[in-house]
């Protein structure tokens, strides 16, 4: 066969697709039962966002009803972090993580891309990537709690430009 | 959840509704790299599938599965079925069975496919409707004339079927020769062209 493989693959990943026809009950069901039906649907949206773009990334394929699962009790914990502390500011860039291109949330991005250079990716990979802050560390050399200070910093200044 | 948000609905959701709103939004952010649809045809139910760049691979039935498999492991795994880009795709085909287009102009992602197969289906292209050529001629054609097995292989396993019209190439002599989806879906092609004399159409 010809040699045209663009990417190297270390597991056989199942189509995304598969993923939502074996999976995208469980998971509903189960945000419905930790959110209510009206916030499971954004929670269900972001799972399954989150999990497409980490997706070509993952490197075990065992267990990807567990894997979903996971980034489903993140969303949850998200969600309630949001509803208690920063409730306007998250949906704002949940929304805009969802379409870029729509103007509101292209004025909330520029403000993002107007952060110093840490601030902006901290805040970028963690609410754009949906990466954890170990994680983000990792990426930018740092540590978990530089990584949480750089986000924190990054919102409040966002949060001072909006009024 | 937020305090913020009017609760005007609190009934059970439905899993297609938020399925649909999903992939709306993975579209949105640029993050379906394969889209594929299946559609009727007189050979069967073809799944066709599409990156940014254009068609990628057409499958008759019973292929399905393992064309989808096969685009995760060497494309990418970002694979969902979203219908709407395959709408300019369907509206040719459609119309091509219905006799009523002859030549197809959607765009077409060759990723799949190596060098020499490239050539063999460039060529291949070239092929008027309602004409044949043989293996021998093809591998004549691009500079190979002792390869016509080789074509044969690169025709057998030409990942856009139909569309790029591998069934145009039969043997010398008349012979019908092979075809990837069966000799059936070939003589129905050929036959739908008018390169089979004496052949009604179904």
């Amino acid at each position: 066969m010809p040699a045209g493989e663009r990417r190297r693959r270390g597991v056989g990943l199942p189509p995304f697709q598969v993923l939502l026809d074996d999976h995208a009950e469980v998971v509903l069901r189960f945000l419905e039962a930790r959110v209510g039906h009206v916030d499971a649907e954004d929670c269900f949206q972001e799972t399954f966002l989150a999990a497409m773009r980490a997706y070509p990334r993952l490197r075990d394929a065992a267990n990807l009803r567990g894997w979903l699962l996971t980034i489903a009790r993140n969303k949850v914990a998200d969600a309630h972090r949001a509803a208690q502390r920063r409730p306007m500011l998250s949906d704002e860039l949940d929304a805009a993580v969802a379409a870029p291109q729509e103007p509101a949330d292209g004025e909330l991005w520029d403000a993002v891309r107007g952060l110093p250079a840490k601030q902006r990716n901290a805040v970028a990979l963690r609410f754009a990537e949906d990466r954890t802050y170990d994680d983000i560390a990792r990426t930018m050399a740092t540590t978990p709690e530089a990584a949480r200070r750089n986000v924190h910093e990054g919102i409040k200044k966002l949060r001072r430009g909006q009024r | 959840m937020s305090a913020n948000r009017a609760i005007s609905n609190t009934a059970p959701l439905r899993l297609p509704d938020v399925i649909a709103g999903f992939r709306r939004r993975a579209e949105a952010d640029g993050l379906v790299e394969i889209a594929y649809t299946a559609m009727d045809s007189p050979i069967g139910p073809l799944l066709l599938a599409a990156t940014e760049a254009g068609l990628v691979a057409v499958a008759f039935k019973g292929k399905h599965d393992d064309t989808l498999n096969e685009l995760a492991a060497r494309l990418s795994p970002r694979i969902l079925e979203a219908p709407g880009r395959l709408d300019a795709v369907r509206r040719e085909l459609d119309a091509y069975f219905e006799g009523k287009l002859r030549d197809f102009s959607v765009p077409l992602d060759w990723s799949l496919v190596g060098t020499f197969s490239r050539r063999v289906l460039d060529r291949t292209a070239r092929i008027p409707y309602g004409d044949v050529s043989s293996y021998r001629d093809v591998a004549r054609a691009i500079g190979t004339p002792l390869a016509a097995r080789a074509v044969g292989n690169a025709l057998g396993s030409n990942p856009i079927p139909v569309i790029v019209p591998c069934h145009r190439v039969t043997r010398t002599g008349g012979a019908l020769g092979g075809y990837g989806g069966g000799l059936d879906r070939k003589t129905y092609l050929l036959t739908l062209e008018g390169a089979l004399a004496g052949r009604a159409v179904g």
